[in-house]
């Protein structure tokens, strides 16, 4: 299609404009993290008077970083693995069978996803504390209980997007596993999981995504024991005396992994986020 | 041409009886409960059950002298309800305002990200060279880890230290004040224009080329094209990402928190911090139960009204 003459020009200035905008936090986040304290304390420069990698080092001594990052690697790899196994087996149960209430759970758990988190917040404050006070179960405060939380947030649409995904393998693969003497179960585990391994590999990323970067109910759910990533930095960024420099190179540190995981799946990823909408 | 793409998605498929199956279902009428059990359970204890124990709560005087034995809370009726809704009274008045500051924030973010998510994804239609490039670096915001990006922002909106004063020759305060709320606006476009993006770049894949080629032959211009095939072949698309972006940046808690720490300022309070805030500092959970009540209520009737505008319109559009 031939265009008028104004849209090469509209297009050079739109997209320029959001790549600018794009790029600017990204670059701050950047440079500040190889700027010594120095450069940091007065007014902001675009170039560092030196390049330093100290922010890196020092941010371990600054904040217990390391035991944050434990914490949120042991409860985003717990979330994401649990979240991921159970959506598995839902999602084939909705993709593959016909049964009553199929449309009814469907529907129940995708609009869960859009309840404002501040409503079951303080309930599930409740709850978590009382079942700790009856039981012994330690909920409230303990990674046990930010990992469950966590696992249901990504569940529906863990859910959506693996149903979609076993769409596309044919039923056929699972009739042949049958004849093979499997049942539904073994046709799931020995023909379709390995079948839809991008699809869950993108899954899990979603997974870990969000749980990585949750706030509310980690600025709740836990003490300074099992402080997340998110919280501790947040914590960390609001004081009155903050080292910039080394909360940059945090930043950069807790982002690096999850942008690049993104990005080597994007394909499977916004094909899976996507898909929804555009049905 | 409409009918052969909207009959596209193989979903139904997956609905439809197949040859041979009924024997099998038969067989195993449990299997599918019992796949589906562990995701139901967990469902219900983390969303359906706080839920409903939200709306026992926000009948009771839930206050801080009844938090280790809630059970023991006395009913309160309409009164925190009554309580909440008072204009008269402070905390009527602060709901009141943070609700106006809510909407605002929600309708210029969500314009925002559309309008620039659209923009780019329709710019972006035809190749050009860096094209891939562009695309990359536009969902990195998206995969950003939410608080690394917002704490990045708040950096650069320090007074003394910050590149957006330096930028503007200013020297004003960003995070406190009249500023804030343009702060906070800044950084949810920063941040959610990228999805928008993405979700208008796949609804462009799926129209066909067929339908801009048929008309180019007919001699329509670029103009008379996007008018007539791109944007009403993107209506299904916008509709529920508008309504996707409209519950998500009306919920939103993260930015704001993240970006002014435990207080927000007055000019930035957004309902769910509102709610925060009054809950976690006076510890009446029964006062914050009857608002997000309330805020989900309104939720559920814009929503239900936006559905049903939207599906008479698509019903008269497709007479």
């Amino acid at each position: 299609m031939s265009e008028p003459r104004w849209v090469p020009w509209a297009r050079r200035f739109v997209l320029g404009f959001l790549a600018l905008f794009t790029l600017l936090p990204l670059y701050v986040m950047l440079s500040t993290s190889l700027k010594p304290l120095g450069d940091v304390q007065g007014a902001w420069q675009w170039i560092p008077t030196t390049l330093t990698i100290q922010p890196f080092l020092d941010i371990w001594k600054t904040i217990p970083l390391a035991k944050y990052f434990l914490n949120s690697l042991v409860i985003s790899g717990a979330a994401t693995v649990c979240s991921v196994l159970i959506a598995i087996f839902a999602a084939y149960a909705l993709n593959r069978y016909k049964f009553r209430g199929r449309n009814f759970f469907a529907m129940t758990v995708l609009s869960t996803q859009m309840f404002p988190g501040i409503l079951f917040l303080l309930p599930l404050f409740l709850i978590f504390v009382s079942i700790g006070n009856t039981t012994g179960i330690v909920l409230y405060g303990s990674r046990l209980g930010l990992t469950l939380t966590y696992l249901t947030f990504s569940l529906p649409f863990a859910i959506w997007m693996l149903a979609g995904y076993f769409d596309s393998i044919p039923k056929e693969l699972d009739e042949a596993a049958m004849v093979d003497g499997n049942g539904p179960v073994g046709a799931l585990i020995r023909v379709v999981i390995p079948a839809a391994v991008p699809g869950i590999v993108a899954v899990s990323i979603y997974s870990f995504m969000t749980a990585w970067g949750e706030v509310l109910f980690a600025s709740v759910m836990t003490d300074s024991d099992t402080r997340t990533l998110a919280v501790g930095l947040q914590e960390y960024s609001t004081q009155v005396q903050v080292y910039w420099n080394q909360v940059m190179a945090a930043s950069l540190i807790v982002s690096v992994p999850i942008v690049v995981g993104f990005l080597l799946f994007q394909r499977y990823l916004v094909s899976g986020l996507t898909a929804g909408a555009v049905k | 041409m409409t009918t052969a793409v909207r009959g596209a998605p193989a979903a139904k498929a997956a609905g439809a009886p197949r040859p041979g199956s009924p024997r099998r279902k038969r067989r195993r009428p449990a299997l599918p409960y019992l796949l589906l059990l562990p995701a139901l359970l967990l469902e219900l204890l983390i969303h359906v059950v706080p839920m409903l124990v939200g709306v026992v709560m926000s009948f009771v005087k839930l206050t801080q002298y009844y938090i280790r034995n809630w059970s023991a809370a006395p009913g309160a009726g309409l009164d925190n309800y009554k309580f909440v809704l008072d204009f008269d009274t402070a905390t009527g008045k602060a709901l009141a305002h943070s609700f106006g500051i809510t909407v605002e924030y929600t309708v210029l973010s969500v314009g925002l990200c559309w309008l620039f998510g659209t923009s780019a994804a329709v710019l972006m239609q035809r190749s050009f060279r860096g094209r891939g490039l562009l695309r990359t670096l536009f969902l990195v915001p998206y995969a950003l880890p939410m608080y690394a990006a917002v704490i990045t922002w708040s950096f650069m909106f320090q007074r003394d230290t910050g590149l957006v004063n330096s930028l503007l020759g200013t020297h004003s305060f960003w995070l406190i004040g009249d500023n804030s709320f343009w702060s906070l606006l800044i950084v949810s476009v920063w941040r959610n224009w990228p999805f928008a993006f993405l979700i208008v770049m796949a609804g462009l894949q799926n129209i066909p080329g067929e339908l801009y080629e048929a008309a180019s032959i007919d001699g329509a211009g670029w103009w008379t094209q996007f008018r007539a095939i791109t944007q009403p072949m993107l209506r299904p698309v916008n509709q529920v990402l508008l309504l996707v972006l409209f519950l998500w940046t009306f919920n939103d808690f993260n930015t704001p928190y993240v970006l002014f720490g435990k207080s927000a300022p007055r000019e930035a309070s957004l309902i769910s911090i509102h709610i925060y805030q009054s809950s976690f500092v006076t510890w009446n959970f029964g006062l914050g139960s009857a608002m997000s009540v309330l805020l989900l209520l309104f939720l559920m009737v814009v929503s239900a009204a936006y559905l049903a505008v939207a599906s008479r319109r698509r019903r008269r559009a497709s007479v």
